[in-house]
């Protein structure tokens, strides 16, 4: 304990070199443990979303974007495809089709457009309200719920695509019906609503005054049964349980657009046919095994983990050589203090403990530090490197 | 009156220069106050450290008390300088980064054959104190005046009770006020605890304050430049 006390004087006293020594200690040991850690949960946790997905189906083009919209609600969105893919999937019995429309924000929070089906799939429960009932209601994942402040009973509104677009999405008021439980993944941050709303948000559908009823001045004319209005007629930008009747749908609902479907395959069997109708040539959409996508973005990561490990390592060996060689100064420039011990009666011996057991508390403080460090990099591994992939 | 220190037909070199030291027979009683006098390089410092085991001589022979210095092996010599002897250096020799009392309670923080505890924490408390530095325990000894640094120094040789305090030039680089102020404490503490006490210096105004003075002139036969 006397030389672990004389070692953590000195260390306290040459506070500047202590604190160089310390902080190159914890990033030679951070780097690598923090990227080992960064690799590790993300792959995992990028797996086990994958594994938990067994098919999504949507417009041909970039698969790893696909994937990712339809698991993270993240990364570019992709060509839309439309509910006559949902309905084809469900007419074939092989799969049960769960719609996503995925295009919209509140915020930072996407919005997701789905069915009832999309909960009973991903097995989550709310935490406090119900699920939502009528256009215009939404579900809040719970750390969305945090991010944005309101719950049960209060409202959010949607975020415009482009503020300058005057044609463009216009934002819509949506009523808070319930929060989900957390399930430390991506539903936490998602705002769940009908698809139905999601196309209310695209323009799809929307409300306004009844023309039978309406004031005759927001009319351009009125002839064989139908009314033209002009500009003025009141378009709603909130749906209400009064005004929900009068929100409706133009053009063909087979055309209406969703971003993604999972296809929840009956067995195995049913997997493998269904994956088989999306392999023509003219086929217009692809289906996809998230596992296998994810797979090959996890085999780019290690490969490039391998890359940086070896820098990093190079890096650490020289900075680990650096300190080798401070000590071994300080040794030099300590040397009539090392001279008073040895004639008080200090052997060489015990000189050289002190000087280890400096190290000691260097390297151990640096690794404490160190895996601090890499705790908290943990808990943020896999927002962190996925946001880098997408 | 039994031999404190017993040196015999003792002849020593440094390797690397033409310095030797001879000395016959020097004999010092138990609890004597020995003045160790001669010029630069005549060999004080050399003396100390020969008779505290730092040095070993080519040939001759040291006791200390019934043991024979010169026989020890080098942790021998280690145990016995820790446990027998304590040293008082010219330029005081602290550890910067120690305060005061960690600075007295050196050699037991060094060695395993002295047991730090309680008791010697309090002897050390109390040594600061009667030597007029015990409200600075505390502080670092770099802030500390040249006098106090002694002080902390001489406390520091004390605390192990030794039986032999070797001090070379312990006055110095020290103001005249401080000077006789250190060297008063440093006869003192050697009284009180019965020890025999060899000091080198060249100030001479020191001397009568000596039971016995030892001018090392005569023992030196060659002197290096």
């Amino acid at each position: 304990m006397n030389r672990l006390y004389l070692a953590w004087r000195y260390l306290r006293h040459q506070r500047a070199k202590t604190t160089i020594l310390v902080a190159s200690m914890t990033l030679i040991l951070y780097l690598p443990l923090a990227l080992q850690i960064l690799v590790d949960r993300t792959a995992r946790d990028l797996r086990r979303r994958a594994d938990e997905t067994p098919l999504v189906v949507g417009a041909r083009g970039g698969a790893l974007d696909l994937v990712l919209r339809a698991l993270y609600f993240e990364g570019e969105v992709p060509a839309p495809t439309d509910m006559a893919q949902v309905d084809r999937i469900r007419r074939g019995g092989l799969a049960d089709p769960v719609p996503l429309h995925l295009r919209f924000r509140v915020g930072a929070q996407p919005v997701v457009g789905t069915t009832l089906d999309y909960f009973e799939f991903r097995r989550l429960r709310v935490a406090e309200g119900q699920w939502f009932g009528i256009l215009g209601e939404c579900v809040l994942g719970d750390s969305a719920a945090r991010e944005l402040g309101v719950a049960t009973g209060g409202s959010v509104v949607t975020s415009p695509e482009n503020v300058f677009d005057l044609a463009g999405v216009y934002p819509l008021k949506l009523k808070v019906a319930g929060v989900l439980e957390p399930t430390h993944g991506p539903d936490d941050g998602a705002v769940f609503v009908d698809v139905r709303t999601a196309w209310v948000i695209a323009g799809i559908g929307h409300g306004h005054q009844d023309l039978a009823t309406a004031d005759e001045q927001a009319l351009l004319r009125r002839e064989n049964g139908s009314a033209t209005a002009n500009a003025s007629l009141v378009h709603y930008n909130e749906i209400t349980r009064e005004q929900a009747h009068e929100f409706h749908f133009h053009g063909d609902p087979a055309k209406f657009p969703v971003t993604a479907i999972l296809a929840v395959a009956r067995d195995s069997k049913s997997r493998t046919i269904l994956s088989g109708q999306y392999l023509k040539r003219d086929e217009p959409c692809q289906i996809l095994r998230p596992s296998q996508v994810v797979e090959e973005v996890v085999a780019k990561v290690v490969r490039i983990r391998g890359y940086v490990v070896v820098a990093v390592g190079l890096v650490s060996l020289g900075t680990l050589m650096t300190s080798v060689l401070v000590f071994l100064l300080s040794i030099r420039l300590r040397r009539r203090e090392i001279e008073t011990m040895r004639k008080i009666g200090c052997s060489r011996g015990t000189v050289a403990s002190l000087v280890v057991w400096e190290i000691l508390i260097v390297l151990l403080t640096g690794a404490l530090l160190a895996g601090v460090l890499a705790a908290i990099t943990g808990s943020f591994a896999t927002p962190l490197l996925r946001g880098l992939l997408v | 009156m039994s031999v404190a220190v017993s040196i015999r037909d003792l002849e020593f070199r440094y390797a690397d220069g033409p310095f030797c030291l001879r000395v016959d027979s020097l004999q010092i009683e138990a609890g004597a106050r020995v003045g160790l006098v001669g010029p630069s390089g005549s060999g004080k410092t050399t003396l100390l450290q020969l008779v505290s085991g730092i040095e070993l001589p080519q040939r001759g022979r040291i006791d200390v008390g019934e043991l024979s210095v010169t026989s020890l092996t080098d942790a021998e010599r280690r145990r016995f300088r820790i446990r027998r002897v304590g040293s008082v250096f010219q330029e005081f020799e602290l550890l910067d980064y120690l305060d005061v009392l960690d600075n007295i309670l050196l050699p037991y923080r060094i060695h395993g054959a002295l047991q730090l505890d309680d008791g010697v924490r309090d002897r050390a408390i109390a040594l600061a104190e009667s030597t007029g530095i015990g409200d600075l325990q505390n502080r670092g000894v770099r802030r500390l005046s040249q006098g106090e640094r002694q002080r902390v120094a001489i406390c520091r040789a004390l605390l192990p009770q030794p039986e032999l305090l070797l001090a070379d030039e312990p006055t110095g680089n020290l103001d005249p006020k401080s000077k006789d102020v250190v060297f008063d404490l440093l006869l003192q503490h050697a009284s009180r605890e019965g020890a025999t006490l060899i000091a080198a210096t060249h100030d001479h105004g020191l001397l009568d304050r000596f039971e016995r003075v030892v001018d090392l002139a005569s023992f030196v036969a060659e002197a290096g430049a």
